[in-house]
């Protein structure tokens, strides 16, 4: 299920041993593009929507999308990573807002 | 103490075996699999010995990787004031109706499960509690967390204590010296093409279990080929490693099935043991009261709920739901973080079927069956120690099988217990690695594990994406997958054995561009081998036990004069023969097994 990328907002890690997404992903299904810099992922049906690569990502260029086949167009939930904190802001097909934000780790 | 990084993806394409780079590294306990119950093996073993060599195997990279990758909503036992470890097996045993099953092994991991857990609050958890200070229970036995980091807290723990990560190395193979012990395992790095050779004292296989051996039903022309709620690249490498050396598998056919939300997987104790709310029918009936109050309702065991709602679209009264409506709005909103800790793209889903759970139940469905010993009991026959039936193999989580419930906390303490035994047999036995390297039995390895590369994209062959769909489809259709209520029969079982004998002779077709695709050829090839050991384990129990589970069309009943046991199969290494049997069970915690 397609992470969707913004090409504009990518620029494949560069400089990085890796890129974050490709770093992240459980299933080794994000790569750069040796050609264009940027990332793409090898195949989306085998993606789990786990939605690391979208954490990841640290120019905010990955969307985790519903494939059209099961959800409806468009909806999106995006991760803002914080210092122990995470916030996450939601928008159905209608329109509706919603934030969610808690605290992920506690100090050590 | 190191994290090596994978780097990015090279074009290699090897013409034959030497083309492939071998990189031999020697350690004292090796890991194959750095997940939940990975990382504390780590952890463990260097807190007995700091001066142990260990190395972390990770076919991803550790910090999201496997099961919990994407993070956790709850720890669903943690033994309360006033309860024992005993109460906490008994409580285990009646989940799975009343057993056969490990109750040593489940004891012993009830003793270890709270300082697990604690420790996971040290490093950095959060639990969450009530006003008071005391932890909050969601049900009997499980805690609310806000796991969302929970494998970055793990993994950073592993590699703090001094562990040695090598992350994008797919294991596809044992190695074995002279005796039949293993000494260590091999794998292809998915990122440079390199062949590892990881020798050890010892090897603790913890891999997760295998959540892609049936179809999802979601899988047919949707760009959602893997809409599963586990981990869908555990795929049972752990497990088909051990099975082809000869390792004793035990359980296999008490499969994992448990109801999800339907379209797109997620839990749904999140919502029905969490929050209360009650599962429906289309009619609106309270399922669980109407029809299976007898066998405790709502606490039923859990084969029996995660077969209810199925049962209700057989006979005619689905879709069946969750009812969330009339949740107030701040109890949705904390449902709604509990999701996003544990499936985030969950709340995506609903936010693209523009529902509200306040004012629209949540559907649910059953899911395709896995093979995972950390829920169920599908795993490798292990001794106390954790020692699988091959010496120096060991194995924690889920690859470990008789001892269901164990879940996060469970495959944590299981991940002490193997280092423990480990290190046991370490000093036990004296055992040391060979100086000299066994160049045979590595080149036969790589020309197994890379055979489809060496064939190319050009070949006209099977590409491995096809063979698996092909396999899902069989075991969907014939042995007891979602689409067929989970159902199946002795002519359906043999059906799928004679097709698994010809994928596997047709594993000599299979090609791969890149290395991506080897590293999935190479998961088919497990997928089938533990397919093969799965469908034998369905065989061999004829009776029906736990319906949904396991459910034989042909044997309805539950046949305890022959079948209050143990299935188990082991396949000869030389001539592949796989051959089933039985292993007696040992009742050890007193208690009333059989309620109805």
């Amino acid at each position: 299920m397609p992470p969707r990328i913004r090409l504009d907002k990518c620029n494949g890690c560069e400089g990085l041993p890796e890129s974050k997404c490709e770093e992240a992903c459980p299933g080794n299904l994000m790569a750069v593009d040796s050609r264009t810099g940027k990332a793409y992922v090898r195949f989306a049906g085998d993606c789990w929507d786990c939605m690391s690569c979208t954490k990841a990502c640290p120019t905010k260029a990955i969307e985790t999308r519903v494939p059209y086949q099961i959800g409806y167009h468009k909806a999106s939930l995006k991760p803002i990573m914080g210092k122990n904190t995470i916030t996450w802001k939601c928008v159905d097909i209608h329109g509706k807002e919603e934030t969610y934000k808690y605290r992920n780790r506690m100090d050590r | 103490m190191a994290n090596i990084s994978a780097k990015r993806a090279v074009d290699f394409r090897p013409r034959n075996v030497d083309d492939v780079k071998t990189v031999v590294i020697d350690c004292d306990l090796l890991i194959i699999g750095g997940g939940n119950a990975g990382c504390f093996v780590a952890v463990e073993a260097k807190k007995i010995n700091p001066d142990l060599k260990v190395v972390i195997m990770e076919k991803a990279e550790i910090m999201r990787s496997g099961a919990c990758s994407a993070g956790m909503d709850a720890i669903n036992t943690y033994i309360p004031e006033g309860k024992t470890p005993e109460d906490l097996v008994r409580w285990s045993r009646d989940q799975v109706g009343g057993g056969p099953l490990r109750e040593d092994l489940a004891l012993s991991n009830a003793q270890e499960l709270n300082e697990a857990v604690d420790d996971l609050e040290r490093w950095g958890l959060p639990i969450l509690r009530e006003e008071d200070g005391s932890i909050r229970y969601r049900g009997k036995w499980d805690i609310s967390i806000h796991g969302e980091q929970l494998k970055p807290i793990m993994a950073e723990k592993a590699i703090e204590c001094g562990a040695d990560v090598y992350n994008r190395i797919a294991g596809t193979g044992l190695l074995k010296n002279g005796e039949g012990n293993c000494i260590g395992a091999m794998g292809m790095h998915v990122r440079t093409g390199e062949f590892y050779v990881f020798r050890a004292k010892a090897t603790v296989n913890s891999t997760g279990g295998a959540g892609t051996l049936y179809k999802s039903y979601t899988a047919d022309s949707t760009d959602s080929g893997a809409q599963i709620w586990m981990c869908p690249y555990c795929v049972g490498s752990g497990y088909a490693m051990g099975f082809r050396q000869g390792a004793e598998l035990t359980s296999l056919e008490q499969r994992w099935v448990a109801t999800r939300t339907k379209d797109f997987c997620g839990p749904v104790d999140t919502i029905s043991v969490g929050y209360k709310a009650p599962i429906i029918n289309c009619k609106g009936e309270k399922i669980m009261q109407a029809r299976y109050q007898h066998l405790g309702g709502d606490s039923a065991p859990r084969f029996i709920r995660a077969n209810a709602p199925m049962e209700e679209w057989l006979q005619g009264r689905g879709p069946t739901y969750c009812d969330t409506r009339g949740l107030d709005k701040e109890t949705n909103w904390r449902m709604m973080c509990d999701y996003l800790n544990e499936r985030p793209s969950f709340v995506l889903f609903l936010a693209a079927r523009g529902q509200d759970p306040v004012k629209e139940p949540i559907e649910i469905f059953g899911s395709d069956p896995y093979i995972m010993g950390g829920h169920t009991m599908g795993g490798f026959w292990v001794s106390l120690d954790r020692m699988t039936t091959m010496p120096g193999l060991f194995a924690a989580g889920e690859t470990a099988g008789g001892n269901p419930n164990k879940f996060v906390g469970g495959c944590a303490a299981e991940g002490k217990l193997a280092a423990r035994g480990a290190i046991k047999y370490m000093e036990e036995t004296g055992v040391t690695v060979p100086r000299e390297l066994d160049e045979m039995q590595v080149r036969m390895e790589i020309e197994r594990v890379y055979a489809p590369l060496f064939r190319g994209a050009e070949y006209d062959g099977v590409v491995p994406r096809a063979m698996k769909d092909r396999l899902q489809r069989l075991m969907d259709e014939y042995a007891g997958g979602s689409s067929q209520f989970y159902r199946t029969n002795e002519e359906r079982l043999d059906y799928a054995l004679k097709h698994i004998a010809i994928l596997r002779d047709q594993f000599r077709f299979l090609k791969a561009a890149d290395l991506h695709e080897l590293m999935q050829a190479n998961e088919t090839m497990d997928r089938v081998d533990v397919a093969e050991a799965v469908v034998h384990h369905l065989k061999a129990r004829k009776e029906t036990r736990w319906a949904g589970w396991q459910t034989r069309t042909d044997y309805p009943e539950r046949d305890d004069k022959n079948f209050d046991c143990f299935i188990e199969t082991r396949r000869d290494p030389s001539t592949g023969k796989v051959e089933s049997f039985t292993r007696p069970y040992y009742q050890i915690v007193s208690g009333e097994r059989f309620k109805s």
